[in-house]
């Protein structure tokens, strides 16, 4: 691109971002941070400022912070023009504008799409709509769903045992509400994490007292007279009653508004180049459309150049500041996305953190401490190389494995560990369920290596 | 005030905890719980454990981290309420 474009967009072109949350905030301070003055618009189609979604599954439900004070701050002003409670529904790619649902239209000169995912529903819509069935996404899901627990529930029941749904489980306990979880792996975490480290996550669950039915899928929920939920039915045929139920079935992709526009968006997500440049249906990368966080699937030159979806904080963060780098300089001086993998979750009292992409790993070695006191650090292996590795209250000693995975370090770890217990002398089978089975987020999805996301046919839209 | 931790970079010192802990709490050995609504009065506090927290995981509105890289001065209100 010639220079004296660059220099006009720099100064007085005019910026989309779709989705206004994590993401789409930091991108845009990045690139008034960069010197970009022209137009920033922000659409999103939550009414609300940016705000942040981890406290929502922890503090919010302890009572600790308010579901609707999560509000992230601010780096800088940004100066944008927000549009705000507007979804967006339409995108051209060749006009390089934005339709809006209010029927506006809006036109760019670099789009950057940041529209995350929502939470999987229960995928029968009359049971759904019973009154107490929730999921946990925004604040007003985490609104509901907190006061629903300070009603006094006499038992709630968590479909899933993901992060997400063992923190709900987790926060029940402390409230000393009944929780009864259903997976359909053998534990919790287990899609994440495998089955080794998801034994850990189970006992301590059981530990704390909650009613943890594994290997079984919910086949039913049954409503009163009035509508409201009373009782779970399980695959094994029995039956819990319970008056909160939890759906935390993981996520879906915010795309289905790009359905017909020409892009790479599909399911899985948007497929970008490591540029954060967006694909189009053909797999060719555009030059003004970038992508970042949960809605993006980029591929990563650690894990054999697969496209990756990372519903972690830390990647939209850093992801939206490569984007948005990338959209107002020169091609010599983009820069990839190379972020580490990395997600922290806390449950029972207990901090969990990985780095790299567990699921990725075949076996798993205790490299130090022991999985019976909680207190670890397993090592996740892939063709004789450290993919990942996972902590339980063991943060401090995550950098340095960190460090073993960019270095591409053997596995087995074959240097002496402080603390390590002959329980972690060998690497053992570290038990992750079928790929193709489903999973609960946020965490990991390797999704190949096609930037069309299987949209093998292309129907435009009709504008 | 409006925070956040960036907690894969917390590493549950607690230096946070101690200097301001009307807004930051362990929860367990290292699990950090935090208020990200600080409220008005807690700014000296806040801005003591913003800049004591060893790996600058906090970042709250106004104010700049230890190493004061990305915080910019200026910030005021002004976008927050802009969005409401
Ligand atoms: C309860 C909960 C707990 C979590 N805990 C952790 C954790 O402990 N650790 C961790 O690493 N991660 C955690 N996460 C994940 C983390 O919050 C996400 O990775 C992060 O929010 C991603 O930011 P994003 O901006 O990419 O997407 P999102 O936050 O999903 O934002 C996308 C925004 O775009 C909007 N949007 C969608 N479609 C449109 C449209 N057509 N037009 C306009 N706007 C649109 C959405 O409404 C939303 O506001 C958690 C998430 C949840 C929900
Ligand atoms: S001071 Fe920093 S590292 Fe320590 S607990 Fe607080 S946020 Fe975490």
């Amino acid at each position: 691109m010639p220079a004296d474009h660059l220099d006009w967009l720099r100064r007085e072109g005019r910026i989309v971002v779709v989705g206004a949350s994590l993401a789409g905030l930091r991108a845009a301070e990045t690139l008034r941070a960069e010197g970009f003055t022209g137009s920033l618009t922000m659409i999103g189609d939550e009414p609300y400022e940016p705000y942040d979604r981890p406290p929502l599954s922890k503090g919010v439900l302890l009572g600790k912070a308010s579901p609707l004070h999560t509000e992230l701050p601010h780096r800088r002003e940004i100066d944008a023009k927000w549009r705000l409670g507007v979804p967006a529904t339409g995108l051209d790619l060749s006009a390089k504008r934005v339709r809006l649902a209010d029927g506006d239209e809006v036109e760019y000169d670099r789009l950057l799409i940041a529209t995350g995912v929502r939470a999987r529903p229960w995928p029968k819509e009359d049971e759904a709509r019973l009154d107490g069935v929730c999921v946990l996404r925004t604040r007003e899901d985490a609104a509901d769903l907190y006061r629903r627990l300070k009603a006094g529930p006499r038992r709630v029941f968590v479909i899933g045992a993901g992060f997400a749904g063992s923190e709900v489980a987790s926060a029940c306990r402390e409230m000393g509400i009944e929780v009864t979880v259903a997976e359909r792996a053998g534990g919790p975490l287990v899609g994440a994490l495998g089955g080794v480290v998801g034994a850990v996550a189970a006992d301590l669950a059981v530990e704390n007292g909650v009613d943890l039915r594994t290997r079984v899928t919910v086949t039913s929920l049954e409503g009163d007279q009035a509508g409201r939920v009373r009782a779970v039915h399980l695959s094994d045929e029995s039956t819990v009653e319970a008056d909160v139920v939890v759906v935390s079935l993981g996520s879906v992709r915010n795309t289905d508004w790009l359905a017909g526009s020409g892009l790479g968006a599909g399911p899985r997500g948007i497929a970008c180049d490591a540029g954060c440049r967006a694909f189009d249906f053909r797999g060719i990368v555009t030059d003004d459309v970038f992508v970042a966080g949960d809605v993006a699937r980029s591929p990563h030159a650690l894990f054999g150049y697969q496209f990756l979806s990372l519903e972690h904080w830390g990647n939209a963060v850093a992801q939206a500041e490569t984007a948005a780098h990338n959209m107002i300089c020169h091609g010599a001086d983009r820069r990839p996305h190379l972020w580490m993998p990395a997600f922290w979750s806390s449950m029972f009292k207990v901090n969990i953190k990985s780095v790299g992409v567990p699921p990725m790993g075949e076996q798993i070695m205790i490299a130090q401490g022991s999985l019976a006191e909680r207190r670890f650090v397993g090592v996740y292996g892939h063709k004789g190389r450290i993919v990942a590795a996972v902590s339980f209250d063991n943060t401090r000693w995550l950098e340095f494995y960190q460090r073993q995975i960019e270095r591409g370090a053997p596995f087995p770890v074959e240097y002496p560990t402080v603390d390590r217990r002959p329980e972690g002398r060998q690497p053992v089978d570290a038990q992750f369920p079928d790929p193709s089975l489903p999973t609960h987020g946020p965490m990991v999805t390797m999704s190949g290596y096609s930037p069309a996301d299987q949209q093998l046919v292309f129907h435009p839209a009709r504008h | 005030m409006r925070l956040v931790v960036d907690l894969n970079k917390c590493q549950g010192y607690a230096q946070c905890a101690f200097l301001a802990p009307d807004v930051f709490a362990m929860h367990g050995e290292e699990s950090l719980i935090y208020d990200p609504r600080a409220r008005e009065e807690q700014r000296e506090r806040l801005a003591r454990a913003v800049a004591a927290c060893p790996v600058q995981a906090i970042t709250a509105d106004g104010l700049e981290g230890a190493a004061g890289a990305e915080a910019s001065a200026g910030m005021g209100a002004g976008d927050a309420s802009d969005a409401r």
